[in-house]
């Protein structure tokens, strides 16, 4: 089975992805969802809040497990997706689109330090 | 340690199922999404292949002797046919294990229990074989996943201290195990099975051909719906399998857990372990299992506790704040004392709400009694409710 993995993200090794125009969204892949299962909870930051590229954000949960989300990129958060409040099964059926999680405004370019989609696309392979 | 393998495994991985450990198995824990494999179960019906079960068989002589006096129910109001849920406790009450017992026919088929002993032929090894003697008593008994080899040895061991003329065979590997659950499961067993499978009533079993296959079909479960457990040979397990799988929502282990947990069931290991989660049955709410009127060992400090009342009870507990309520989280009263914790936890498929099952001391176990879990630091509002939940 492959999973989709767009061209226009960055990935980290732990699952999630900044796209590389703003605005910048975070989330969690095709593939880390699957191997989630079913979300049920998500915890995220306020808008306002900074975070660490690298350095935890929140939380996912599936019925069955308990995930740490790690930021991609550092920087400040202008949006969180409070739909996923409501309806944590958007990471499940649209990580990439509506089941995003921020958006942040990079305070550094730390794209380069990401993985490529063909770098990702092989991790998950 | 080599992880023991369902005879299924590889047919189960073809399907596309995703695989956990558990008890030392190697088990299907999601075939598509918990959600739809519960939400299949609640309504129509699933099939789960539970072959991590332990199965021990025990016949002879004093079969009944033996059983009565390891385990805390009343084995000797079973008639053949017939099965109890039960506890197996230590001298001081704590429950090592919970099972079910069945007690088997005496014309159940030659080697039902994996040895050459024809059954219904005249009892006793060395009894000289009057051929007009009754059959010997026989019992099936399920330990949970992994108790199998301990509880086997407990047997031989208590049958040889007491001097008993029983046979006890582990025969975990010589059986697959299948549930049936859902408000369908009733149909489509009895359209695989020749026989009367409707005429089960709960708890009781038989020895029916489904798929052209001799299974023990009992019509006992741990989902809280109606449906059946079979128990096939081992060699014949992808051909009763496959008289299901087409025809309803193959299941894992995670909705086995998170049905079990809407039922307030007990999962041994995890809701009570001998060590590090010790409780008799009466502190697990499931008192009904315990014959004080019978011997077994345990009997005396459980006649103790049954008189001084418990000092903490299982119970649910539903959270009023969103958060996942998990095992081991701490459960707090209102000036922020831990006084229990979460034994098991889960968002409630059925009723979107986070649910948890644990041990309060009992002043704290009224239902509607405000308590809170913590989550992560954060606590949680949460009520005691009385499962099931609903």
């Amino acid at each position: 089975m492959s999973f989709d993995v767009p061209d226009d993200n960055r990935y980290r090794e732990s699952h999630e992805w900044v796209s590389t125009e703003p605005p910048h969204r975070v989330g969690i892949t095709e593939f880390a969802q699957d191997e989630l299962g079913d979300v049920v909870f998500v915890e995220l930051p306020d808008v306002g809040d900074t975070v660490a590229a690298g350095e935890e954000f929140g939380v996912v949960e599936s019925i069955k497990a308990v995930s740490d989300l790690y930021a991609p990129v550092s920087g400040e958060v202008t949006a969180v997706n409070d739909d996923l409040f409501d309806a944590p099964e958007l990471v499940n059926d649209d990580p990439f689109g509506d089941g995003w999680m921020l958006e942040v405004e990079p305070s550094d370019d730390g794209f380069d330090a990401l993985l490529s989609p063909e770098e990702y696309r092989d991790q998950t392979a | 340690m080599a992880l023991r393998k369902p005879p299924l495994r590889e047919v189960h991985a073809d399907r596309g199922a995703k695989f956990t450990e558990f008890g030392g198995w190697d088990m299907p824990v999601e075939f598509d999404s918990i959600r739809a494999e519960h939400e299949a179960v609640r309504g129509a019906a699933g099939v789960f292949d539970v072959s991590h079960m332990g199965e021990i068989a025990v016949v002879g002589p004093d079969a009944t002797a033996l059983t009565q006096r390891l385990t805390t129910n009343d084995v000797t109001r079973l008639d053949p046919g017939e099965s109890q849920y039960s506890a197996l406790t230590r001298e001081d009450g704590v429950m090592l294990d919970d099972t079910v017992v069945y007690r088997l026919p005496a014309d159940r088929p030659a080697g039902v229990i994996g040895g050459e002993r024809s059954v219904g032929a005249p009892g006793g090894s060395d009894a000289g074989g009057a051929s007009d003697a009754p059959a010997d008593d026989a019992y099936l008994f399920v330990p949970n996943a992994g108790h199998d080899e301990g509880t086997h040895e407990r047997w031989v061991a208590h049958r040889d201290e007491w001097d008993l003329d029983a046979e006890v065979r582990n025969v975990t590997d010589d059986w697959a195990m299948f549930a049936i659950q859902g408000p369908d499961a009733p149909g489509l067993v009895d359209a695989a099975a020749d026989g009367d499978v409707l005429g089960l009533d709960r708890f009781a079993a038989s020895f029916l051909d489904v798929a052209g296959v001799e299974c023990w079909v009992a019509r006992t479960g741990y989902t809280g719906e109606d449906g059946f457990e079979l128990l096939c040979p081992w060699g014949d397990a992808e051909t009763v399998w496959a008289a299901f799988a087409d025809d309803c929502q193959p299941c894992g282990l995670g909705a086995r857990d998170t049905l079990r947990i809407e039922e307030g069931f007990l999962l041994s290991g995890q809701d009570f372990h001998p060590d590090e989660e010790p409780h008799t049955p009466y502190e697990a709410d499931i008192g009904f299992v315990v014959a004080l009127d019978t011997e077994f060992v345990g009997r005396d400090a459980l006649a103790d506790q049954d008189a001084a009342g418990v000092d903490e009870r299982f119970v649910g507990l539903e959270l009023l704040d969103r958060g996942v309520p998990r095992h081991g989280y701490d459960v707090t009263d209102h000036d922020g004392h831990v006084v229990g914790s979460v034994t098991s936890g889960t968002m409630s498929p059925s009723l979107d709400k986070p649910i948890a099952l644990g041990y309060l001391p009992t002043d704290l176990t009224d239902p509607g009694t405000h308590v809170s879990v913590v989550v992560r630091g954060q606590d949680k509002r949460a009520k005691v409710v009385q499962p099931p939940f609903n």
